[in-house]
This record gives structure tokens, C-alpha cells and sequence, in this order.
């Protein structure tokens, strides 16, 4: 203990330090917030420039993680959604419909919560679960890096959206949920923070597609 | 305390949010017609109607039902001679009759979206009703015949 030091001086210092501590946290990231980036991201990715190299190289883990079970499933090549870690047909046949959120008694949310339902092979849920529409059907199964890059960014087949909406796409919830699998699935092969980085630097690095030969 | 509408009734149950929508109808309300089939979504013998849809109340959590609308099988029709019923009673369609509350909600559901089903359109609709007797054939054959009473009747 300072004997010279003011009574309570250190805890005035520090409750002044912390307030302008929390000013500057809340500060930066209110305005990261309005990009869905976190201060790192931004720092990270702010000074990115348009390089093939290191755009496809991040493309190959985006891709890693398009064709995980818990994304493909959702993107199927008919208009059946694929079902476990074996993307097998769903059980029951359920159906895309025009708005793919399926049709008569076999929509997606007459079974599909808003949550996960506990047990195994109970249905995973999420309140916007459904497969992209039959206008835009944004298919993942089969395709190559080369063909899916290029589908991402091509805006007569990914509902119109700009570079900057793909970016802000990545914080969708339906696209978050595969980070939260029902009991008994995998997990895509990295965490959504490393996913999204890959996405990001993909985008901003030019959203180069790979050669078919990469 | 949950309140929800069920079959025209306003009421409140005290339960916890988190139970089936099924338990609550049944062990609550004394509405046992909706059965308890798999408990996982996939037979469709407790298909109830919520705000006009299919859902499966074995998984659909009563909080999802608060203040929205609920039918069973009881509330379809006052005197259980709506157009499905109707048809299901001439064609004879159950043999033990266990899944049949919810092929009947499902069928209701298809023929209020789409009053002149085709074949196809109702192997689509009742993909997920499933009946171990294999009442299929007289299933779809009702159907038919619901959709025509729905025709005569307007």
C-alpha cells in the first residue's frame, strides 16, 4: 500500500480507465457491427487487395465448408433435401416448392422448430429453415469449386446480391445454424470465425474461381 | 400460463413452455384424438393444424402455439363431417385407424391449398403420413372423393 497515495485514488483511476475502456470497445464495435465484421476482421481485411492467388486460396476452405453434409444438405442438385452426414435423400420426400419452404402438409416448419428438437435423429431447427426457392435454387451438390465460385458470385443465380451482400451473408442465421448441428451430426471442417474469414478474403481478393485443375 | 385458441376455444393451460404441444392436448385439454405416434416427426399421427398448417405436435413446443390457433381432429368440422371425414367414412378408409386424425389434418391442409389434387399432388402432401395397415390406395381415393364433395358442395 502507497501511503502518499489519495484514498480510493486507484479505484477513481481505474473506474475512469474502465469507463473510457468499455467508450472505446462499444465505440469500435458499433461501428464494426454496421459491416458485420469484428475489429479484427477489419483490420485484417480492410487492406485486402485483388490477388488470384490468395483469393482461391481462400476458396478452397470456403469450399471445404459449402460441401460439408450441414451446407450441402440444404443445396441439393432435385428438389429433395439431403438428409444426414451421408447426404442421403431426406426421409419422405419432402419437396422444394416455389418459395422452398416446401408444400401442402410437407413444409419444412411443420417439423422443423425454431430450435433444435433434443434426441437423435430428431429434426434440426432454425425459424427460417428452408432450401433456396425454385427461382434460385443455388446448387452445391456436385458442383466444382470452379462451377460453385462462379455461381456465388453470378447475380442471375444467387438472388441478385452484390459483393457486399455475400459478405453480410455469412452472419445469415440459416447459414450460422450449420455451426449448431442437431444431436449426432458434424460440425463443417472449421469454425464459422475461420469460415467467414475464408468468405471475406475470398470476396475482397477478387472472388477468383479456381482452375478445374486446382 | 400459455394462451393459445384451440378449436375456437380461447383458453389458458399452466405448463411449462418447453412441453409438446401434443401432451398439452391430450393430458391437458382431454382432446386424445391426435395420437402419439414416433415422437420425432416422422409418422405424422399427431399432425394438428397451427394457423392452417401441418405441424407435428409430438415436437412443436406449446410456447410456438401462444396466442395462435390450434384445430385437432375435435374442431375440423362441428359435427365431424368435413368434406375429409365425409369422404373418409365412404370410401372406409382405416383398417386399425390409429394414424388416421392425422392423415385426415394432413389431407385437410392439402385440399384448402389446392381443392383439385392430382394423384401426384397427394402422394406429395401425405409422403409423411405414414399407416403400417397400408391404407395408401383408399387413402388417395378419399381424397379424390373429399375433393369432389368440396366441388358439389359450392
Amino acid at each position: 500500500m502507497n501511503p502518499f497515495k489519495p484514498k480510493n485514488q486507484g479505484k477513481i483511476l481505474s473506474t475512469v480507465g474502465g469507463v473510457f475502456l468499455i467508450l472505446l470497445v462499444v465505440g469500435i464495435s458499433v461501428g464494426m457491427s454496421e459491416k458485420n465484421f469484428s475489429t479484427e476482421d477489419y483490420i485484417e481485411l480492410s487492406s485486402l487487395k485483388k490477388d488470384s492467388v490468395v483469393s482461391k486460396e481462400a476458396f478452397k476452405k470456403v469450399y471445404s465448408v459449402l460441401m460439408h453434409p450441414r451446407c450441402m444438405n440444404c443445396h441439393p442438385s432435385g428438389d429433395i433435401p439431403l438428409q444426414g452426414d451421408d447426404s442421403h435423400l431426406h426421409g419422405m420426400s419432402p419437396q422444394r416448392g416455389e418459395d422452398g419452404k416446401g408444400v401442402y402438409a410437407m413444409k419444412c416448419a411443420n417439423c422443423h422448430q425454431n430450435e433444435n428438437t433434443p434426441g437423435k435423429h430428431a429434426p434440426p431447427g432454425n425459424p427460417e429453415w428452408h432450401l433456396p426457392p425454385a427461382d434460385m435454387k443455388m446448387i452445391f451438390q456436385g458442383r466444382t469449386a470452379n462451377e460453385l465460385a462462379k455461381q456465388l458470385i453470378d447475380k442471375s443465380k444467387n438472388g441478385n446480391k452484390s459483393i457486399k451482400d455475400l459478405i453480410a451473408h455469412a452472419e445469415d442465421t440459416l447459414v450460422k445454424a450449420g455451426w449448431h448441428p442437431a444431436e449426432g451430426l458434424s460440425l463443417p471442417p472449421m469454425s464459422h470465425k475461420e469460415f467467414k474469414e475464408a468468405w471475406v478474403t475470398w470476396l475482397k481478393a477478387g472472388a477468383y474461381a479456381p482452375d478445374n485443375s486446382e | 400460463m400459455i394462451s393459445l385458441n384451440v378449436n375456437e376455444k380461447d383458453l389458458q393451460v399452466d405448463v411449462d413452455p418447453e412441453t409438446p404441444l401434443l401432451w398439452v392436448l391430450r393430458e391437458h385439454l382431454d382432446l386424445p384424438g391426435t395420437k402419439y405416434g414416433c415422437g420425432v416427426a416422422q409418422c405424422g399421427a399427431c399432425v394438428v393444424h397451427l394457423e392452417g398448417e401441418a405441424v407435428r405436435s409430438c415436437v412443436t413446443k406449446v410456447k410456438r402455439a401462444e396466442n395462435k390457433k390450434v384445430v385437432t381432429i375435435e374442431g375440423l368440422a362441428e359435427n365431424n363431417d368435413h368434406p375429409v371425414q365425409q369422404a373418409w367414412t365412404e370410401v372406409d378408409v382405416p383398417q386399425c385407424g390409429y394414424c388416421h386424425s392425422g392423415q385426415i389434418m394432413s389431407a385437410a391442409v392439402l385440399l384448402k391449398e389446392n381443392p383439385n389434387p392430382t394423384d401426384e399432388d397427394i402422394d406429395l402432401a401425405m409422403a409423411g403420413n405414414i399407416c403400417r395397415c397400408g391404407t395408401y390406395s383408399r387413402i388417395r381415393k378419399a381424397i379424390h372423393v373429399a375433393a369432389e364433395i368440396n366441388k358439389s358442395s359450392t
